[in-house]
């Protein structure tokens, strides 16, 4: 699914900000991303949703090396990975069902289809009500579902999160996060970035802990006995 | 429902930029300017192609009279010259002007006194020829059989018509080229600003997986909307300054000024730039589109 090798990532002139990045993660896993804030979480996000390309290593997405990829074929990549932003990075004109629709109608799908899907995903984040709404008129968790029912529209092959829970009260975030569990029941790829330890300790996942521009992978706790 | 997304908005709310407002009375002002600018252009156009087939396969012999009494009377003099110029090679038809029709012709210049007998009025004949005719030959013979007689071959007007029209035709054309100069240039402005005050949704939609084509669409998309409306202004009051002019031309109590009327197919390609413009403004936002956009990875 995806492949990190030696990869390293700098803005400009600066020293790195991810260095010797090396990981793997395989079809349908579920990690947490760990680390400080100014770590290289969402450095490491970015490169991971094709924002930046790295300074130097390699990455494979999918199975594509992303150094022989072309601009042109970027997008149809680009498609298969859900984001949801930390700032949930709503369109404020659009109402929840357009935010909802956008990545359907780039991929061309007919409006019908939209409607029907649109709906049934803001259902299902409990949203039905609020189709029609604009997202100045919801709160925040309401913003975070509708971002969350975005990101996973077209049923990604990968759903990458950042700090999806840094805007809500613990009750929404623990909502939040058996959304994503049950995503990964159907097969989707996750990884959150999080600092929240409670969730954390509650879903036992594995980690991918930033430390300083540098990465460790800090497996799941086996399960107790008992 | 379906009918909700039919009338769903862009994804970028560009409508609300200030510069939409702005590029709807630019492209009208220079609708309206390249619609005058190609009416005059055609009207100059027609004016002298009326002007070149009337004189072009003709000639005119001017005799004038002659001070003191010396050479015959004008009416023989004006007998001899159509004598001549009837067994002339090349001529088909030679027709003495009345003294009635010369009147009428300077009357435009010199008012209702051209018709007065007292002036010393010179004598035309109006030649038209169906071949090719030894013009220098044929006024050296005129001469001879009719003292003062001079011919005019017009070669000297058609070359001054025909390189007047050139001209005119250039400067309308380069005007027409300014203007869409301009045009290209208000739609670059525009976009570009619109790709400043979205930037943050252009790249969101840019790394959701959107191709370059469709954020450049939704450029497209809103710059012809903005043409078609300021061009359909810009159309009406270009068509309506025309409807103007052509009205007042009409009311001049002498001929001088050429008829402006436009032929149906002149009218129906004036129609058109509006369109034109649109298709321009569309060109222009996708290619300031898709060259910002790669500078995104």
């Amino acid at each position: 699914m995806i492949r990190f090798e030696n990869v390293g990532l700098r803005y400009g002139i600066e020293s790195e900000v991810l260095r010797d990045i090396s990981f793997t993660l395989t079809p349908g896993s579920f990690h947490f991303m760990t680390g400080a804030s100014g770590a290289g979480k969402s450095s490491l996000l970015k490169l991971m949703y094709l924002a930046h390309r790295p300074s130097r290593g390699l990455i494979t997405l999918f199975g594509r090396d992303m150094a022989r990829v072309t601009r042109p074929e970027l997008p149809e990549l680009r498609r298969q990975i859900g984001v949801v932003f930390q700032d949930f990075a709503l369109l404020d004109h659009l109402s929840a069902l357009d935010n909802v629709a956008l990545p359907l109608r780039m991929a061309g799908a007919s409006d019908a289809d939209m409607v029907e899907h649109c709906t049934e995903i803001l259902r299902w984040v409990g949203l039905g009500s609020h189709l029609h709404a604009k997202p100045s008129t919801l709160s925040g968790g309401q913003q975070q579902r509708v971002a969350i029912a975005r990101s996973v529209i077209n049923r990604p092959r990968l759903l990458l999160a950042d700090e999806p829970t840094g805007n809500v009260d613990d009750g929404i975030g623990m909502r939040l996060l058996y959304l994503f569990e049950e995503l990964h029941k159907l097969g989707t790829t996750v990884v959150i970035a999080t600092h929240n330890e409670a969730l954390i300790r509650r879903f036992n996942h594995p980690h991918l802990h930033l430390d300083n521009g540098r990465l460790h992978v800090v497996p799941a706790q086996p399960a107790r006995g008992g | 429902m379906a009918l909700f997304f039919l009338s769903r908005p862009s994804d970028l709310p560009l409508a609300r930029d200030p510069s939409a407002r702005f590029l709807v009375w630019i492209t009208a002002l220079m609708v309206f300017l390249a619609t005058l600018a190609l009416a005059g252009a055609m009207m100059v156009s027609e004016m002298a192609q009326r002007w070149d087939s009337g004189l072009a396969g003709g000639l005119t012999v001017q005799i004038a009279p002659l001070p003191g009494g010396a050479a015959a009377p004008l009416d023989e003099r004006v007998e001899a010259a159509l004598t001549v110029l009837r067994s002339s090679p090349g001529v088909k038809t030679a027709r003495a002007l009345t003294s009635a029709d010369t009147a009428r012709l300077l009357e435009p210049w010199l008012g209702p006194e051209a018709a007065d007998p007292l002036l010393p009025m010179p004598r035309l004949i109006d030649v038209t020829t169906d071949g090719p005719v030894d013009v220098p030959g044929l006024a050296q013979h005129l001469k001879s059989a009719a003292p003062g007689a001079i011919l005019d071959d017009h070669a000297v007007w058609l070359a001054d018509l025909r390189s007047f029209t050139g001209a005119v035709h250039l400067a309308a054309l380069g005007l027409v080229g300014l203007i869409g100069g301009a045009g290209v240039m208000s739609v670059i402005f525009s976009v570009r600003a619109g790709l400043a005050i979205h930037r943050h949704v252009v790249e969101l939609l840019h790394l959701m997986g959107a191709t370059d084509r469709y954020i450049a669409r939704q450029f497209e998309r809103h710059v012809v909307g903005l043409s078609l409306r300021g061009g359909m202004v810009g159309l009406a009051l270009a068509l309506a300054t025309l409807a103007g002019v052509h009205h007042a031309s009409r009311g001049l109590r002498a001929s001088l000024l050429p008829d402006l009327t436009l032929a149906p197919w002149q009218w129906a390609a004036l129609a058109l730039v509006p369109l034109a413009a649109a298709l321009l403004a569309l060109a222009t936002a996708r290619w300031t589109v898709l060259r910002r956009l790669e500078s995104l990875p």
